[in-house]
């Protein structure tokens, strides 16, 4: 099994125009994962199921992850020359800059052929509003099917190519993406129209045109949410 | 019941019969199957369009059980979510437990004792037995065997239920795995229990065959039906036993063996047809192997601790990364992927569903079959909506 860093300059030396970076992990796991550009990405995807090398046929876990805005305070030292001629201070600065959030889409990929694994790789929008679209590799692994269809239920990324890009755990009419980081529960979470309501709304109107007395009935209770 | 309009009781006949003969031919009727269907499993829903009896179109819609597991993980600590694993495949906690255990151990790098990790296999093949016979008891439900296919599996499912209770304080709920190690170490005459059904079962294993396997029913619904492709189901993401039906030799415990799988002397059972006979049969021969394996490791389990003495349960705070932990469970490769910013709650905890992902062939599967062959098939995938959802 070729480490990350192969991986990562054979498909450079593949790809002249792509960019792959390679995403350090900190952590005890070890399992580094390597960044496309997504314009490359469909590509690089059928190249490395196809690799003799590799054979990557199996795609185990396709995700998102949220990352949104964060604002990043750095501190660094700067020496200021004393105006009264004495050895110049170190004075300690602190710079806020906003790191751009982005939406990611993370695939497992391993080898069922040479049962080896796994490759990391991963994708990211160019922002959380408008540029939410990156290449769908379900033509190329149909185990991202239903998984990439929860990806864009669960946090907007919309997969360009998918055979059927619909919500697949949270009903046609919801609005929202519930797995963002910033996504707030509605209130009235529970509240539905129905039918019955709308029947109680006509219902009033009707009445209230065919009663033309000033001294008017109460009105019915309003339906409880 | 078709009436002439010229007489009530003219018999049908000549162009008046042809006409509403041609006017249905070719026609294609859309059923809702499900939500509420006692074969779904759960809640779950087909979008089947059918041409006369034959499926030409299913599409699977579920969600009715989703409770966003994902975001509650996020909000909970890591050990909080143990729990809620459990829920996901009720058939299966002990193997929940331990894929998230597993994931979260490699984040943090931790290690655990071996009497911890002979458990762990114990637990696990236990629950293989279990899941698998009440799938071929559900399955023969399925093909219309009412009752008593399921009775005899719900008989044995009991006595594991007893073992699991007697060691965690739960049938099926254990929450038993914790990350290092295990919960509660088990008596002598907890062993002995379970050496006593592990030696008990091929017994129940052959009164079952005797009784299913070679039923011409049996075989009459299910060869050929439902075949799925060794090239589809790879390129789909099935795991489990639904793979190893289509005769791709995959198991984690063999190819990326973790714990002490590499220390056990089994087989991995292969199927020629992928159909939902051979679905049926890998099932069956894979419990005759998890017995060896239970023999194995009741025989060898070493005394020692339980627990990791370096493991941290208060105040769990693995160091920035992520993880991605996955072992063979008994529906297929159940994984979590784990991101950890160095706080005490996973900043992405991700689970990988063996049931949701073979959900996905479920139409290249039944497109041709018949409705009824429909709810045999969607039986020989064994899914729990628990784990679908989520």
């Amino acid at each position: 099994m070729e480490t990350p860093e192969q991986i990562r300059d054979r498909l450079l030396a593949r790809f002249p125009g792509a960019t792959v970076t390679l995403v350090v992990n900190p952590g005890a796991s070890g399992q580094h994962s390597l960044l496309l550009d997504p314009a490359n990405a469909r590509a690089i995807a059928v190249f490395l199921r196809d690799d003799p090398v590799l054979r990557l046929d199996y795609c185990s876990n396709a995700t998102g992850v949220d990352w949104p805005e964060k604002e990043i305070v750095e501190t660094t030292k700067v020496s200021v020359p004393d105006p009264a001629g004495g050895a110049p201070k170190i004075v300690e600065q602190k710079t806020k800059r906003i790191q751009p959030g982005y939406l990611e889409a993370v695939y497992h990929l391993y080898s069922m052929a040479l049962k080896t694994g796994p490759v990391i790789i991963r994708l990211r929008t160019g922002n959380r509003t408008d540029q939410v679209a990156l290449p769908s590799l379900t033509p190329v692994w149909r185990a991202c099917e239903f998984q990439e269809r929860e990806i864009f239920d669960l946090y907007g990324i919309v997969f360009t190519d998918h055979p059927d890009l619909r919500r697949i755990l949270m009903w046609d009419e919801f609005k929202d993406h519930p797995m963002r980081k910033d996504y707030v529960e509605p209130d009235d979470y529970e509240w539905e129209p129905t039918a019955h309501d709308e029947v109680l709304v006509r219902a009033k109107a009707h009445a209230a045109a065919a009663a033309p007395a000033p001294v008017a009935p109460p009105p019915a209770e309003a339906p409880q949410p | 019941m078709i009436e002439s309009p010229s007489s009530p009781l003219a018999p049908l006949a000549g162009a008046h019969v042809r006409a509403v003969h041609d006017a249905f031919h070719g026609d294609l009727l859309e059923v809702s199957m499900g939500p509420h269907h006692p074969s779904t499993h759960g809640v779950f829903r087909m979008m089947v369009t059918l041409d006369g009896e034959t499926v030409v179109k299913l599409k699977p819609v579920f969600g009715y059980l989703h409770r966003n597991h994902e975001k509650l993980g996020e909000n909970t600590t890591y050990l909080g979510s143990m729990p809620y694993t459990d829920r996901l495949d009720y058939f299966c906690s002990m193997t929940n437990n331990w894929a998230y255990a597993l994931a979260v151990e490699k984040l943090a790098g931790q290690a655990v004792p071996d009497r911890a990790e002979y458990l762990r296999v114990i637990l696990a093949e236990l629950t293989r037995l279990l899941n698998h016979t009440c799938l071929a008891g559900f399955l023969l439900q399925d093909a219309g065997a009412s009752g008593t296919p399921l009775m005899y599996a719900f008989r044995e499912r009991e006595k594991i239920l007893d073992l699991f209770e007697s060691l965690s304080g739960s049938r099926m709920m254990c929450n038993y795995q914790r990350f290092g190690g295990c919960r509660v170490d088990p008596t002598p005459a907890w062993f002995d229990a379970a050496r006593r059904v592990t030696e008990e079962y091929p017994r129940f294993l052959d009164e079952y065959e005797a009784l299913i396997t070679g039923n011409e029913i049996l075989m009459a619904r299910t060869q050929g039906v439902g075949r799925l492709s060794a090239a589809l189901a790879v390129s789909a993401g099935i795991t489990g036993p639904m793979l190893r039906a289509c005769g791709v030799d995959y198991d984690l415990r063999k190819a990326e063996p973790y714990g002490f799988y590499s220390r056990f002397e089994f087989r991995v059972p292969l199927g020629d047809h992928g159909d939902t006979y051979d679905r049926y049969m890998i099932r069956i021969l894979e419990m005759r192997e998890s017995v060896k394996i239970l023999q194995q490791a009741l025989r060898d389990i070493p005394a020692g601790p339980i627990f990791d003495s370096k493991a941290k349960i208060r105040a769990f705070r693995p160091k920035a990364g992520e993880a991605y932990g996955r072992i063979e469970g008994p529906k297929g490769e159940i994984g979590f992927y784990l991101i950890s910013d160095g706080t005490g709650n996973p900043y992405r905890y991700r689970i990988r569903p063996p049931s949701f992902v073979n959900l996905t062939v479920l139409e290249d599967m039944c497109l041709g079959h018949t409705i009824a062959d429909a709810v045999i098939i969607l039986g020989s995938i064994d899914i729990v909506l628990g784990e679908v959802d989520r």
